[in-house]
């Protein structure tokens, strides 16, 4: 059985079409990141998955249940971090693990006999009777992401998990996620982040306009897709070099703002030549997922 | 609506505001307390001058039973309009509970028998407050508590409505100034309805607020209401079609 298996799934709105016919389909015990830029769809695809909108077509099965017919059923096995904090203000921490351990029909004793654990997982121990207003950003993450273990989920949907975070909270938080992963539990991420899809994710879609645009494991899409080495170049007086040098020593370039992209086979070439420009800054590197994402998604600016 | 309430999970989200009233509660009585207590002792001392009786009853005792109506119905329209909405939008309360395993309507249903809740709560301690005044004896007046709970169900629902189109809290001044405030001048708080012109008669007779003092006034006076049962089923009907149309809305809002 898969974790959750969608086919064909579309949603407009006012005649924009949002999710324009997306295949997902998750195997247990991997993380499946979904990457895009804002407005690709992404997070409306998350509400079609936990049943909290109506596809206007395809189907949707979750932990085994049709969705949103069933989704209520297919929810108790789930865990949800949203993209935004919604904490229970008025409480402290470990009330609000226990009312939300309410919410999934869980005994207070037994809630009360996972919270050490839950705290602990989100390295909150001392904290369990601080106010959530006491709580960094990265705290309070890490203990939307603890409540969305209450009920001791199979599948994790985490929606941006680390926007906002400063460098520490964010390698603390992936740090827990690759726990949760070692323990067999499927992940869901969507992220725009590509460090954060590239250390975690086992296969990602790159989405667009509501469509797929690419799935796969990282490095056979970087493969299939780019160049395996880039070399960015900036400095002034970039541009006369690019127009002179970049195209005939490149299998692909182009220019933005003031950072000339070389995609190579081989850049040893092109590193080479450069030597003889002392002006010019440039960067050697293999290609990566952000590479990738400019590709298919292009450069412009979605606001 | 029969289906969410047997099946019991809007139970998880009531115990959550519960748990959040339980911590602020001192504060949260004292102010349900004091309001109405000024406007009884203020209006009622002040007018018992003028008027020392009004159909056969002392004023402050007539004017009792009428604040405690309209101190129930400000309690549970605070509760489903700013609460509700704080709730829903402001903290995403609403949102996290609906990513557990419980639907719109649990919560919803919830947020309307959690507002009458703060009614009976608001209710029984004005309710005391009049006791210990000495404004009422008899023991019909107990039946206050649970009319407290419908009156809050009844203007609960309609408040839902608002809640439910609400862009910010501003919105709702409209609810107060121009159907709430109305009501506690028209229905029968303050002097009885008998006075008004016919025209104003009409109207007031199909306000909520007229049928719960209709049952209210003369439990706190120890007579038994007329027609309680007719006024009863008014109010719950007010409250059951605004239940009913602000899931609705609310579906629309959230779920589309």
């Amino acid at each position: 059985m898969a974790i959750l298996d969608a086919k064909a799934l579309r949603k407009s709105y006012d005649g924009r079409e949002v999710v324009a016919g997306i295949d997902l389909t998750l195997r247990k015990g991997e993380c499946y990141g979904l990457l895009g830029p804002n407005g690709a769809g992404k997070t409306t695809t998350l509400r079609m998955l936990l049943g909290l909108t109506a596809p206007d077509s395809g189907s949707i099965e979750l932990l085994g249940h049709p969705v949103p017919q069933a989704a209520r059923e297919g929810r108790i096995r789930v865990g949800v971090v949203p993209q935004m904090d919604n904490l229970d203000p008025d409480f402290t921490v470990s009330e609000n693990l226990l009312v939300y351990g309410r919410y999934f029909g869980m005994k207070e004793s037994e809630v009360a006999a996972r919270l050490p654990g839950l705290l602990e997982f989100a390295a909150l121990e001392t904290r369990g009777d601080s106010r959530i207003q006491a709580l960094s950003g990265g705290m309070k993450r890490r203990l939307v992401l603890a409540r969305a273990l209450v009920n001791d989920p199979e599948l994790i949907f985490l929606d941006e998990p680390t926007t906002g975070l400063d460098p520490q909270a964010r390698h603390l938080m992936w740090e827990r996620l690759r726990l949760l992963l070692r323990q067999g539990k499927t992940i869901l991420l969507t992220t725009h982040f590509m460090d954060e899809a590239e250390r975690l994710a086992d296969r990602l879609a790159i989405l667009d306009h509501g469509r797929m645009l690419a799935e796969g494991t990282p490095p056979a899409l970087i493969a299939e897709h780019i160049e395996p080495e880039v070399v960015e170049v900036y400095g002034e007086g970039v541009e006369a070099w690019f127009g002179e040098h970049a195209m005939a020593l490149s299998a692909r370039a182009e220019i933005h703002g003031e950072t000339a992209f070389c995609y190579l086979q081989d850049a040893e070439p092109l590193v080479a030549n450069l030597k003889g420009f002392a002006h010019l800054r440039f960067l050697h590197r293999r290609a990566n997922l952000e590479d990738l994402f400019l590709k298919l998604t292009g450069r412009d600016m979605r606001e | 609506m029969i289906e969410a309430l047997l099946a019991g999970r809007w139970i998880a989200v009531w115990r959550r505001n519960y748990l959040v009233w339980r911590k602020l509660a001192a504060a949260s009585i004292a102010g349900n307390i004091i309001d109405p207590l000024f406007y009884l002792l203020g209006f009622g001392l002040g007018f018992s001058t003028m008027i020392p009786e009004v159909e056969g009853v002392k004023y402050i005792a007539f004017l009792a039973g009428g604040t405690i109506c309209y101190t129930t119905m400000l309690a549970a329209s605070f509760e489903a309009l700013y609460s509700g909405f704080a709730r829903m939008h402001v903290q995403r309360t609403w949102e996290g509970i609906m990513n557990a395993p419980v639907s719109l309507e649990d919560v919803v249903l919830a947020e309307w028998v959690w507002a009458a809740s703060k009614s009976l709560l608001s209710g029984t301690a004005i309710l005391l407050v009049a006791i210990a005044l000495g404004l009422s004896q008899s023991w019909k007046m107990a039946l206050i508590v649970p009319l407290a709970f419908l009156i809050g169900l009844s203007f609960a629902g309609m408040g839902l409505v608002m809640t439910a189109i609400a862009k910010s809290y501003d919105f709702f001044t409209y609810w107060f100034t121009l159907v709430l405030t109305p009501q506690m001048l028209l229905c029968g708080v303050f002097f009885p309805l008998s006075g008004l012109p016919g025209w104003v008669q009409a109207i007031a007779s199909a306000l909520p607020l007229t049928h719960a003092i209709a049952i209210g006034r003369p439990l706190f006076l120890g007579q038994w209401p007329q027609d309680g049962l007719v006024h009863a089923a008014v109010l719950a009907a007010w409250g059951i079609a605004g239940f009913a149309i602000a899931l609705g809305l609310f579906r629309r809002r959230l779920l589309a």
